[in-house]
């Protein structure tokens, strides 16, 4: 069988004002492929995946999913486009005024049109996907603890069974217990969907458990790519640098945001 | 002594260029920030005519706005229509005869076209205008809106849309009811305090009421209700930064659509009655 091209970024930048966020990215994703993107922190990495799905405009280069151009689509193909993806957002992103049901099925009622009864059923099932009891799906989000709000908020974005799942900082502010159990739920349900998924963190332990392949992105640009295997002798000093952790290396950090 | 003066030359001219640099900066992020706001009424407009509508979320906000606001725009009213009487019953009783026809005359004039608009626009700015803000920017700061477009739900059309729907047609009607009260309140006054004919008053006000009047205060009321919703929109939808900058959006909010009701009603006022 060929290998499918999911998704693909050629030369995208992106400024804001005077300060380059994406200088050049290059990145391809072949389908039902898992790739995590790590970097430090302001390296554009969050800045990417809003520039794939249209939330942030880039200024120039090409965003292919599935060989078509996705840069400036509108209507109908934004819409067609936007029905493929689901995101895990790092701060969960639950509407506070919706309960949790309403929050899972939100995609199929809003604009898949389905029936309240059938989108419950739906929820209630997703749910138990992620480990959550059906008495979950009446609560409000602010009810819920930090890791039962990801749970949720990850059985949102597989509830309308996307084709591509993004995952930003899925482990962030999670113990490293609950990060796990997050992890874990992240692999079994991407294997049940067959989705393709990128995932932004600087958790190693996470990108360890849910890649197949790393990409490290550092100043707005792609510096390696590799199987996960190939992380640790991956001969670059930047990758060396990040999974270990060190202060010292070629990667300075920038105290001040400019 | 020549070393001195050029240096002075010189410091004279970086200030120059600086104030310069200053000036043409500031504009020009007004230049921007102007663009940036007509840019974003235009889009939010052309939304309300492109299906599809969230109709759940249009009738949540209308009944937020005309329903949960009543009470306020109800209070205000009722005693500025109070007030009027009783301020006007100490002016014109300096002069023999007619205070009674006078004052049902201003009561009814002024509630209608000036008080009742502009009390219920800065009453609903405070409460509606606020409040938007601060659910925007809340949901912009929590990626909630972002959220909102990976949901395949269009973020203008599922937040913006409703609530400026609302205060285009909720206000009117608040002001046709606050009218109604502003002007029972003089009512009160006059009857009850000033022992006036009540017959007789309600008489005077239906002899001096003009379509023109309720009518011009209705439309002002569309107007100041597009502005409250629309500033509430745009500050709380494009607010950065956390707390601090929700509350900045919530005050700009607030303050702009306050200023911009009073500088629109001149403006109107001379629309409807400046050719007289």
């Amino acid at each position: 069988m060929a290998i499918e091209t999911k998704i693909q970024l050629k030369d995208v930048h992106k400024a804001f004002g005077r300060k380059k966020v994406l200088n050049g990215v290059f990145l391809s994703v072949e389908k039902g492929q898992s790739l995590v993107v790590i970097g430090g922190s302001g390296t554009g990495k969050s800045v990417m995946i809003k520039c794939v799905l249209g939330i942030i405009e880039s200024d120039s280069g090409s965003i292919q999913i599935d060989g078509e151009e996705t840069r400036g689509a509108i209507g109908k193909k934004r819409d067609a486009f936007l029905n493929k993806f689901g995101m895990l957002f790092q701060g969960s992103a639950l509407f506070d005024s919706l309960p949790v049901w309403k929050n899972v099925a939100f995609k199929l009622i809003q604009a898949k049109h389905l029936p309240a009864k059938e989108a419950k059923d739906v929820a209630v099932e997703t749910l138990a996907q992620v480990g959550l009891a059906p008495d979950v799906a009446d609560l409000f989000p602010a009810e819920l603890s930090g890791g039962m709000q990801k749970r949720v908020a990850l059985a949102r974005a597989i509830a309308a069974k996307p084709e591509i799942i993004f995952f930003d900082e899925p482990t962030t502010g999670l113990d490293p217990i609950m990060a796990d159990v997050i992890n874990e739920l992240i692999v079994k349900c991407v294997k049940n969907l067959g989705a393709t998924t990128i995932s932004i963190t600087h958790d190693m332990a996470s990108a360890r458990k849910i890649a197949d392949r790393v990409a490290m992105i550092h100043e707005g640009k792609i510096i390696w790519h590799g199987r996960k295997d190939e992380i640790d002798h991956s001969g670059n000093p930047y990758v060396e640098q990040f999974i270990h952790g060190r202060g010292e290396g070629p990667i300075k950090m920038q105290i001040k945001r400019d | 002594m020549n070393s001195n003066l050029s240096s002075l030359a010189h410091n004279v001219q970086t200030r120059l260029l600086g104030l310069l640099q200053l000036l043409g900066g500031t504009f020009l992020t007004f230049v921007e920030a102007t663009g940036q706001f007509a840019f974003f009424t235009l889009r939010a407009i052309s939304h309300v005519f492109r299906p599809p509508l969230y109709f759940r979320q249009i009738s949540r906000q209308f009944v937020d706005i005309g329903y949960y606001c009543l009470p306020v725009v109800g209070l205000t009213t009722l005693f500025s229509g109070m007030v009027l009487a009783l301020q006007s019953y100490t002016g014109f009783s300096r002069y023999a005869g007619g205070a009674e026809s006078a004052i049902a005359n201003v009561v009814v004039i002024s509630i209608t076209r000036e008080l009742g608009p502009v009390m219920a626009g800065l009453m609903v700015a405070g409460r509606i205008g606020a409040s938007i803000a601060a659910e925007l920017g809340t949901m912009r700061v929590t990626e909630q809106v972002d959220a909102l477009t990976t949901l395949s739900t269009h973020p203008v059309k599922y937040l913006i849309v409703p609530r400026i729907l609302a205060g285009v047609l909720m206000l009117p009607l608040l002001v046709a009811v606050g009218d109604v009260i502003g002007v029972f309140g003089g009512f009160l006054i006059s009857v009850y305090r000033l022992d006036f004919n009540a017959a007789n008053y309600i008489d005077q006000t239906w002899k001096f009421l003009e379509t023109i009047d309720v009518v011009s205060g209705l439309v002002k009321a569309s107007v100041f209700g597009f502005v409250v919703t629309l500033m509430g929109c745009y500050f709380g939808f494009n607010s950065k930064g956390g707390a601090q900058g929700v509350g900045a959006a919530t005050t700009n909010a607030v303050v702009s659509s306050s200023i911009l009701i009073l500088i629109l009603n001149y403006f109107l006022t001379g629309l409807f009655f400046g050719a007289k």
